[in-house]
This record gives C-alpha cells, sequence and structure tokens, in this order.
C-alpha cells in the first residue's frame, strides 16, 4: 500500500506531541532540548510531506531555514545550558527560577 | 484734551506709600512718615483742583481731561487701557476725595500718634488713596475694577490694623468677604456690558487709538427697556444695571449686605472716616452715577435701586437709635446716608445723589474724626454711655461736633439741609418712570421723611450722651473691664492736640458752607434771580437724565405688567412752574420742621435719662448677625465640612483615586503568579495559548479561508 499524505501527517503530530509533553514534563534542561528539536522536526515533517504532496520545492526550501535557525539554536542554547551549569552545579530548570544568583 | 498731569494724581499717593512701606519703616520717624503720607496727598489735591479748574479744566469745559499711559489688555476686540478720565462727575470726586483725604491724614498723624505700626498704617492709608483715585479716574470698567479691589483689599488692611485683636481680623475678613459678593455682580456686569456693546471704555480717545463708541455711547441711542420683572434677566441694560447695583450694594453697603460696615469700625478711627464713611462707601454711588446713561435705560433696575436704598435708610436709621458705641452709632448712620444716596439714583435724582455724596464727606468725616477725638481724649473709650459733659474738657471737638450734628440733621444753612431736602424734593416729585406709579414717589418720600427724624433724634442721643449730662467716666465699672493690662482708673479727658482739631475746624467750615454749591432754584429764588446751583449746572452735562415721555413708547410693546401711557410731564430740570417751586419750598419747609422735630424730641427724651434703654430688638441690630450665621454661614460650614469634604473629597474623590490605585496593586499581585521564572510553565501557558488559537481558528474558520 502506497503511504499516504495522512500517515505522515499522523506521524507528524505524534512527534511534536511528544516534544511538547517533553518540554512540559522535563525537568532536566537538556532533554527539554531535546524536545524542542523533536518538535521542530516534526514540523520539518510536515513541510516535506506536502512538498511531496503538491509538488512544490517551496516546503523543501523551508526545511532548509529551519534546519539552519535550529542548528544555530542549538550553539546559543546549549552555551546557555553550559552556563547555567557552571553556575548552579544543576540542569534542574527549576533550580533556575530566579534570574539573580 | 491730553494732560499727562493726570497720572500724578493716582501716583503721588502710591510713591508715598511705596516710600513709606520701604523707607519709612526703617526711619521710624513718625514726623517723616506723617510729612511723606500728607505730603504725596497734598500733591494729588493740588494737581486735582489744577486739572479741575485751570483754563481747559475738566470742571470748566465740556471735554474731559485724558491721560493715556499704556495699553493694558488688548485681546481681539477687548481692549481696556491704564487710561485716566477726568470728566465733570469725576472730576468733582477727585476733588473732595483728595481734599477731604487730606485733611484725614492730617488728624491721623495726631490720633496715630505713639503707635507701633505707625509706617504700615500711612503705607496702607496712600495705598488707598491710590485705589479710590484709580477707581474714580479710571477710563474703563476694568481699571475702575482694579481700584475697586484695591479699595477693597486697603480696606481690609485698615480694619485689620489692630491684627492682634480678634475681632479686627474677623472684621477684616468679614468686610472683604461681603465684598467678594457684591464683586461678583459688578463683575459679571462688567462682562455682559462688553457682550451687549462691544467696549468697557467710558469715553473715546481716538488720540491713543480707541474706537469712538464706549461702553456709555451706545446706550444713548439704545431704546429703554420695557418695565417688567423679565427686563432683569433679558440680558440687556436692566439686567447690567441690576448685576452693577449688586456690586454698588456691596461696597456702599446697602440690605443685605451693608452688615460688614458696622464691624469695619474695628479699625482705627482715621480709616473711619476716610474709607468707611466719606470716600470707598460711596464708590458705589459714583459708579451708579458714571453709568448712569445705562440705568436710565433700565427702568426696573432703577426701580430696585430706589426700594433697596429707601429700605436700608430706614433699616439702618432705627438701628443707630440703639447703639451704645459712639462708632457704631456712626456707621449705622452712614449706611442710612447711603441709603438716601441710592434712593436718589433710583428716583433719577443722579446730581442730588453726588451732592449728598459730597455733604455727606463733609459732615460725616467731621463727625467720624471729632468722635476719633472724643475717643483719643478718653483714652480708648467708645462706650458712649461712660462719657457725657465731655463739651467742659473738649471745647473745639464739641463744637466741631455741634456743626455736624446740625448738618446731617438737617438744620438749614448746615451742608446737609440742602443735599437732604433735594433728594426728598426729587423722590417726592419723582415722575413714574422708574416707579410703578406716582404714589410710590409719595411712599418713598415718607420713608426718607421718617428716616430724617429717626436722624435727628439718634445723632441727637449720640450727642446728648456724649457732651452733655452728667460726667460718667468716672464711675469705675469693673465687671466691664477685667483684663488686668487695661489700666482703666478713672480718666480725665483732655482736648486733642492742633494736628487733630485743625481738620475738624475746616470740616466744620465745610459742613456748614458746603450746601452753598447745590441751592436749588425754589429757594434761592427767594433771593435772587439768578440760578446759583453751581452743581447742577456742573454735572448736568455730565450725567444722563430721565428720558421724559417714556411710557408712550414703552406701552406700544405690552410686555408682563403693563402700564397706561401717562402723560408725559414736561421736563422737570428746565421749567420751574410756580406751583412746583411752592411745592419745593413747603417740602423745604416740612423737612426743617421734621429735622427740628427730631432733634426736640431726642433732646427731650435723652437730655434727662441719657442711659435709657433702648429696645432690645434695635440694640441687637435686629439680629441680622444671627440670622445670616444661622441661614448662610452655618449650612455652608456644614455643608463644606460633612459634604463638600467628607463626602465628596474624601468620599468620592479620595476614595475613586485610592480605588484606582489598589484595583492597579491588586490586579499586579494577581499577575506576578504568572511570571513564576519556572521555565516549563512558561511553556505550558505557550501550550495553552496556542491550543486556544488553534481552537479559535477551527471554530471560527482561518481568516480569509
Amino acid at each position: 500500500m502506497e503511504p499516504q499524505l495522512s500517515w505522515y501527517l499522523a506521524l507528524s503530530a505524534i512527534l511534536f506531541t511528544i516534544g511538547v509533553t517533553g518540554v512540559i514534563i522535563k525537568r532536566n534542561v537538556i532533554a527539554m532540548f531535546m524536545c524542542i528539536e523533536l518538535m521542530l522536526n516534526a514540523v520539518n515533517l510536515t513541510f516535506v510531506a506536502f512538498a511531496s504532496f503538491f509538488q512544490d520545492v517551496t516546503g523543501q526550501l523551508f526545511v532548509f531555514i529551519v534546519m539552519t535557525v535550529a542548528a544555530a539554536e542549538a550553539a546559543v542554547g546549549l552555551g546557555i545550558i553550559i552556563a547555567i551549569f557552571r553556575n548552579r552545579e544543576s540542569l534542574d530548570v527549576d533550580d533556575a527560577s530566579i534570574l539573580k544568583l | 484734551m491730553e494732560n499727562n498731569l493726570l497720572s500724578v494724581i493716582i501716583f503721588a499717593p502710591l510713591a508715598g506709600a511705596a516710600i513709606n512701606w520701604f523707607v519709612g519703616r526703617r526711619v521710624r520717624d513718625e514726623r517723616f512718615i506723617g510729612v511723606v503720607a500728607c505730603g504725596s496727598v497734598a500733591i494729588s489735591t493740588l494737581v486735582a483742583f489744577y486739572l479741575a479748574f485751570n483754563s481747559h479744566g475738566a470742571l470748566r469745559g465740556e471735554a474731559p481731561v485724558l491721560d493715556h499711559i499704556w495699553t493694558w489688555l488688548q485681546v481681539g476686540n477687548f481692549r481696556a487701557d491704564f487710561a485716566l478720565a477726568m470728566d465733570r462727575l469725576s472730576g468733582t470726586y477727585a476733588l473732595f476725595i483728595t481734599f477731604v483725604g487730606f485733611l484725614i491724614h492730617v488728624f491721623a498723624v495726631g490720633y496715630m500718634h505713639g503707635e507701633a505700626g505707625f509706617y504700615r498704617f500711612f503705607a496702607f492709608l496712600n495705598l488707598f488713596m491710590f485705589s479710590m483715585l484709580t477707581l474714580v479716574l479710571a477710563d474703563n470698567f476694568v481699571l475702575m475694577f482694579v481700584g475697586w479691589e484695591g479699595v477693597g483689599l486697603c480696606s481690609y488692611l485698615l480694619i485689620g490694623y489692630y491684627f492682634d485683636r480678634t475681632e479686627a481680623g474677623d472684621a477684616a475678613k468679614k468686610a472683604f468677604i461681603t465684598n467678594r459678593i457684591g464683586d461678583w455682580g459688578f463683575v459679571l456686569g462688567i462682562m455682559l456690558t462688553f457682550f451687549v456693546t462691544g467696549s468697557v471704555s467710558f469715553f473715546a480717545n481716538p488720540a491713543a487709538g480707541e474706537a469712538a463708541h464706549t461702553a456709555l455711547s451706545f446706550f444713548k441711542t439704545a431704546p429703554v427697556e420695557p418695565f417688567t420683572a423679565g427686563a432683569i434677566i433679558a440680558g440687556g441694560a436692566t439686567s447690567i444695571a441690576v448685576l452693577l447695583f449688586i456690586g454698588a450694594a456691596g461696597k456702599s453697603a446697602q440690605i443685605p449686605l451693608y452688615v460688614w460696615l458696622p464691624d469695619a469700625m474695628a479699625g482705627p478711627t482715621p480709616v473711619s472716616a476716610l474709607i468707611h464713611a466719606a470716600t470707598m462707601v460711596t464708590a458705589g454711588v459714583y459708579m451708579i452715577v458714571r453709568c448712569s446713561e445705562i440705568f436710565v435705560h433700565a427702568p426696573a433696575a432703577m426701580f430696585i435701586v430706589a426700594i433697596i436704598g429707601a429700605a436700608t435708610a430706614l433699616f439702618a436709621a432705627t438701628i443707630g437709635l440703639a447703639q451704645n458705641d459712639i462708632k457704631k452709632v456712626l456707621a449705622y448712620s452712614t449706611i442710612s446716608q447711603l441709603g438716601y444716596m441710592f434712593l436718589a439714583c433710583g428716583v433719577g435724582a443722579f446730581i442730588a445723589a453726588i451732592f449728598h455724596v459730597i455733604t455727606h464727606a463733609f459732615f460725616k468725616a467731621l463727625l467720624f474724626l471729632g468722635s476719633g477725638s472724643v475717643i483719643h481724649g478718653m483714652h480708648h473709650e467708645q462706650d458712649m454711655r461712660r462719657m457725657g459733659a465731655l463739651k467742659k474738657y473738649m471745647p473745639i471737638t464739641f463744637a466741631t461736633m455741634v456743626t455736624g450734628w446740625l448738618a446731617i440733621s438737617g438744620v438749614p444753612i448746615f451742608a446737609g439741609f440742602f443735599s437732604k431736602d433735594e433728594i426728598l424734593w426729587r423722590t417726592w416729585s419723582a415722575p413714574a418712570f422708574s416707579l410703578p406709579s406716582t404714589g410710590w414717589a409719595k411712599f418713598l418720600w415718607a420713608v426718607g421723611a421718617l428716616t430724617a427724624l429717626l436722624t435727628a433724634i439718634y445723632m441727637t442721643r449720640m450727642m446728648v450722651m456724649t457732651f452733655w449730662g452728667k460726667e460718667r467716666f468716672r464711675e469705675t465699672d469693673e465687671s466691664k473691664h477685667q483684663e488686668p493690662d487695661h489700666h482703666h482708673g478713672p480718666v480725665e479727658p483732655h482736648e486733642s492736640p492742633w494736628l487733630m482739631t485743625l481738620p475738624l475746624i475746616v470740616l466744620a467750615v465745610l459742613s456748614t458752607v458746603g450746601g452753598f454749591i447745590g441751592i436749588p432754584y425754589a429757594l434761592s429764588s427767594v433771593f435772587t434771580d439768578r440760578n446759583v446751583n453751581v452743581l447742577e449746572h456742573t454735572l448736568e452735562s455730565a450725567v444722563a437724565t430721565v428720558p421724559p415721555g417714556l411710557h408712550a413708547e414703552v406701552s406700544s410693546e405690552p410686555i408682563g405688567e403693563s402700564h397706561e401711557p401717562a402723560p408725559v410731564p414736561a421736563p422737570a430740570e428746565t421749567a420751574h412752574s410756580h406751583e412746583e417751586i411752592t411745592a419745593e419750598r413747603l417740602l423745604a419747609g416740612l423737612s426743617v420742621l421734621i429735622g427740628l422735630l427730631g432733634i426736640g424730641a431726642g433732646w427731650y427724651l435723652f437730655q434727662r435719662r441719657p442711659l435709657m434703654q433702648m429696645p432690645r430688638l434695635l440694640e441687637n441690630k435686629y439680629y441680622v448677625d444671627e440670622i445670616y450665621d444661622a441661614a448662610l454661614i452655618r449650612p455652608i460650614e456644614t455643608g463644606s465640612r460633612e459634604g463638600l469634604w467628607k463626602l465628596v473629597d474624601v468620599g468620592a474623590i479620595d476614595g475613586l483615586l485610592h480605588a484606582i490605585g489598589e484595583a492597579v496593586t491588586e490586579m499586579g499581585r494577581l499577575a506576578r503568579y504568572l511570571q513564576a521564572g519556572f521555565v516549563r510553565g512558561y511553556a505550558a501557558i505557550i501550550l495553552f495559548g496556542a491550543l486556544i488559537l488553534i481552537g479559535l481558528f477551527a471554530y471560527l474558520g482561518f481568516p480569509g479561508m
């Protein structure tokens, strides 16, 4: 059976929901970060699926942009995480609930 | 005619005030301060006489002497200049103000001797002269109002001169606040005048670039308004006249705003003489006569003026009967005489009103200064019950006071007789112009005649209690003087120094001969055929006259209470018909009889029993102060405290502000929970926000799709 568009979209929705849930319930900042990546890639999957479905290359172009932004975000985000860890000796986000030390 | 000397009249006293205030307070030399104060007023007096009587003088020529000092306010069509004008009316006023003012200044130098605030007193007194002369010589309503407020301020400062006494401070405040009510009317009157006529000037001064038409010339061509109650609120001449009269009633102490004048006697006696008898309180009369052109177009307003004037005259005279403080008697007498002047204005006898202002300035200043001399000689005792037999001790004061007494009582050849008789005659013969019928003229005359009788009685009572009878000042009355510092042993009265008696003598002479400037034709024609009424000749052109044959004009448009077109009487001023002259002579004889009867009755009643108990109702001034207190002051006080302060200010305004503040604080307290700092909380909020948006799009459809 030929894979249908709806399959891709369903998979994408599942991945996205996992990502959202992870961001909300995980305390570990690395895990949250990974869940955010999961959400981004879930969206990428919909873009690619629609691009293939409509035979339109715009969706694939968008995926590249998202990947670039995700890479930049990963660089900045990991830097922040390392800075937090150095200051607090902890990766628990709930320990970083106030701005001052 | 332009003459820059005119400004000297007002600025000389101002300079005197400044010198005394800044230099006199350091020099503290009574001679220096006295010379500066009297000298500056003397300069004003001389300049005023020069400008009035030189070959182009204001009182000799037809054109007023003008002095445009600077353009003060110019906003659109509105123009008010700092400009002075001396015409025949303001010239006459300026003459007696400066001259009587000068005499009172001289008197005050003697009276205030040894006072700690000597420099302050004379600075204020000079400032008063400046304000009063500004008021009189002003060329427009706005500058007149400046002078009007200036005299009010000086009155306040001088009533409260003894600021360490509570009653003086209270009296000063009372005078100021009562005058505010009148000023409210005056300001509205000025505004309405500008609104109706487009100008606030009295005289056109084209040389200074003023428009040719003025507030007064506008009315020359305007129709006379109907004699109805509706005209009062119609916004025309009648409304203006009524509003101006409210101002005049405040300044000139007429019912119902007279209550401040008796209390104003808390000031030093020269102040009472200058401000509260001779000059300032007659400013209301001046203003009405200055605006006579407006008033003769407003018969309903004139009727109000006449009624209030007659009522005040009688009312104050009855109170004057029962006062025991020598200055209070004179204060009520002043109110009563001012009532006469307003009665004259109300029946259209503006010249008679001015005549009475002048003679009253002479004899009332004399009486006040005489009472000041008595008070001085009695070591500041004002209660007539503790005087008596003073003629032996103070012969000059006694002799001059007798002159004033005869003048105010209306004994012939003394000044008061002619002016009072003129007013009574004009009232008797008043046309039905400003009165509903000629019967009203007879009624008002009767009120005036009764007032004249009472005047003679209470003045006789005052003279008898003060100068005749037994010496009562030696009787010590411990119950009345409990203040320990008041060393009130038996006092020995003494005659006052020449600085005080000299003005008394001059004023006594003026009170005797001052009436000769206005002898009516009916009386002078007994001796000579020439018309010797100098005052009438002088003022005729400066004062509007009641138009004859008015009601025929008015009744063509019957509004409200209509009046039958009475046959037009011949102009009374010009034609001296035989019957009229006979009637006037008869009435003059009658007023002489009334005056003598009053003196006789007073003498008979009080010679034997000078301490006779007067009716309590009169002694307590009809309880008017108490009624005002209960009816006006208490409700305002309570309403302000309970209503405006506690309810509106604290309750509503503060409450609203506090409520807004507390609402913001509360919202902030709630919003604080949103920003707890937990990253996962923010993520959840983003999630729920996204879900809500998605839900909305799903439910409503995406815009554009």
